[in-house]
């Protein structure tokens, strides 16, 4: 190519090259603003988007503001986690070295309605965010079911299509629930187990299962696969939805077991075995694997969202310190995604009260 | 003598070049990873930070010479309307690439999200926690994202109409 000299002065392009050479220069813009539009998902609407599966979990819920898309009714609780140091054989991360840290956390109810009666929902979760001294951050999600009803985020976007109230009956279609059901064995599979895990009287006395596989991660690079879970100290007792008087009967249970004195839970921490799937969140590991007491939660306050420290902590299970890492499950990123997305609403609309609001939180027992 | 060389000086062509790769690879990632709940999120985010990271401390760097070392002039027949057009165009893709990686991260501080870049390696948090600044932050750092895209096209057209069309010398001050 002769045209630029590197001098000033060249012979500028006139005529039907200057349109030539034009129309050039629009093929070259409009292929980049192309890409830029697939990158982005505009040109491919069918894509499954953080904004799709959380628009679509707020049609099922109706709308909320101010509150979590999912996992909406929770409460704030603080304590701490006494590492035994045991875990550090397979994790550098510094919250497994003997010693405490904080600890802020969540007791929620899965589903999209802030005011659910706890009856209604057979799931509880527990969320926490452990805070070592070295300022690495460790967020955790779990749920009282051992498995999760869907593999990924396109089936647990078609579940909730298909549990999404009818318009006419502001009901979901059994049909629709039943369609779905048939072509996901592992659905009924993980639905069946969790049946047989019942839920507690309380939130106390739940186990909590941190859902997705990950990877602890030691000092030399060595990757073990692991599921953790919080395994309550206080007794276990089957939720009796008769005994259980009012609408927030297990957050005001909750409230009132704190009250009395602190609720300690056991980190257990499953190794899995080669050939044990880490993708599959429907599937829980064969119960003789090894298990591994990794340190002692201790909860020992609770407050209202309104005034607690939880509200704003996205509780994204991909927040994780150096030694923990996400493993294969496609639920992870999933996940992340849409908390993040939630978090983005949430956070720009006005905040309306909790419907739980403990005791040691409501101004008529302030000072 | 540098004064009378129409070209810009060795570094400012250098990380012309660099951060044009990075910042095309940020916009397609930036824009990709918040309309995907794919496996690919997780990596893309993964990238998203510390790329973000790299490109602050390179327009830092880029900003430095710039005003140590000014450019080359513009063509004295360039039309006046143009030369503001360059000259403006050219602040704010500075203004862009200093500001969208501080929003970035001011955003995720008023989130409380650990920017983590790689390992033990965190960036402090520069905002206190505010669900409102995180909420309006992220619209501004998505809006500045288009905007800072549709700058770059309007920069490549620019010049290539400079290289293929007008032959004044501008492409060449800057071609690698």
């Amino acid at each position: 190519m002769d045209e630029d000299q590197g001098q000033r002065g060249g012979v500028p392009v006139t005529g039907i090259a200057a349109l030539l050479r034009l129309a050039g220069i629009g093929a070259v813009l409009a292929a980049a603003a192309g890409g830029f539009a697939y990158a982005g998902g505009w040109l491919t609407p069918d894509r499954l988007s953080p904004a799709r599966l959380v628009g679509q979990l707020e049609a099922n819920a109706g709308p909320h503001p101010g509150f979590r898309r999912n996992h909406a009714k929770g409460v704030c609780v603080t304590g701490r986690f006494a590492s035994s140091g045991a875990g550090q054989e397979w994790s550098r991360a510094t919250v497994f070295r003997p010693g405490t840290v904080p600890v802020l956390g969540r007791f929620a109810l899965p589903g999209g309605n802030p005011a659910a009666p706890d009856a209604a929902v057979p799931v509880r979760s527990m969320a926490l965010q452990l805070t070592s001294p070295d300022g690495a951050v460790w967020r955790t999600g779990m749920n009282s079911s051992p498995a999760f009803p869907v593999r990924n985020a396109a089936d647990f976007f078609a579940l909730q299509q298909a549990s999404a109230p009818d318009p006419a009956t502001h009901r979901p279609d059994p049909a629709k629930l039943q369609a779905f059901l048939a072509d996901h064995p592992e659905t009924v599979r993980a639905l069946a187990l969790g049946r047989s895990f019942p839920p507690a009287s309380g939130f106390g006395n739940g186990t909590y299962h941190s859902v997705n596989a990950f990877l602890l991660v030691d000092g030399a690079g060595r990757e073990t696969p692991v599921r953790w879970a919080m395994v309550p100290e206080q007794p276990f007792a089957p939720f009796d939805a008769r005994a259980a008087q009012g609408r927030d009967a297990v957050f005001d249970g909750l409230a009132a077991a704190v009250a009395q004195a602190p609720l300690r839970w056991r980190l257990m921490v499953t190794l899995a075995e080669p050939g044990d799937p880490t993708s599959d969140a429907t599937a829980i590991w064969p119960p003789e694997r090894r298990q591994v007491e990794f340190g002692v939660l201790t909860i020992a306050g609770v407050e209202s969202e309104d005034d607690g420290a939880c509200r704003d902590i996205n509780f994204d299970p991909l927040t994780l310190p150096d030694g923990i890492a996400a493993s294969d499950d496609p639920l992870l990123s999933a996940r992340s995604a849409a908390y993040a997305r939630s978090a983005r609403l949430r956070d720009g609309e006005a905040k309306s009260p909790s419907a739980i609001a403990p005791p040691a939180a409501s101004p008529r027992n302030a000072p | 003598m540098t004064r009378s060389d129409p070209r810009f000086d060795p570094l400012a062509r250098l990380l012309h070049w660099l951060m044009a790769a990075l910042i095309l690879a940020m916009l397609f990632i930036g824009v990709g990873m918040v309309s995907t709940v794919s496996e690919r999120y997780a990596m893309l985010v993964a990238i998203h930070r510390p790329l973000g990271v790299a490109i602050l401390c390179l327009a830092a760097l880029r900003l430095a010479n710039r005003l140590r070392k000014p450019a080359p002039p513009l063509p004295a027949d360039l039309p006046a309307w143009q030369g503001f057009a360059a000259r403006a165009s050219h602040w704010l893709l500075y203004g862009l690439m200093l500001g969208l990686p501080l929003i970035g991260w001011a955003m995720q501080s008023a989130g409380q999200v650990p920017v983590v870049l790689y390992g033990q390696l965190a960036l402090p948090a520069i905002l206190p926690a505010s669900p409102g600044l995180h909420a309006a932050l992220r619209s501004a750092h998505q809006l500045l994202a288009y905007g800072l895209f549709l700058l770059v096209l309007l920069h490549l057209g620019a010049a290539l109409m400079h290289r293929l069309l007008r032959r004044d010398g501008v492409f060449r001050s800057m071609a690698p």
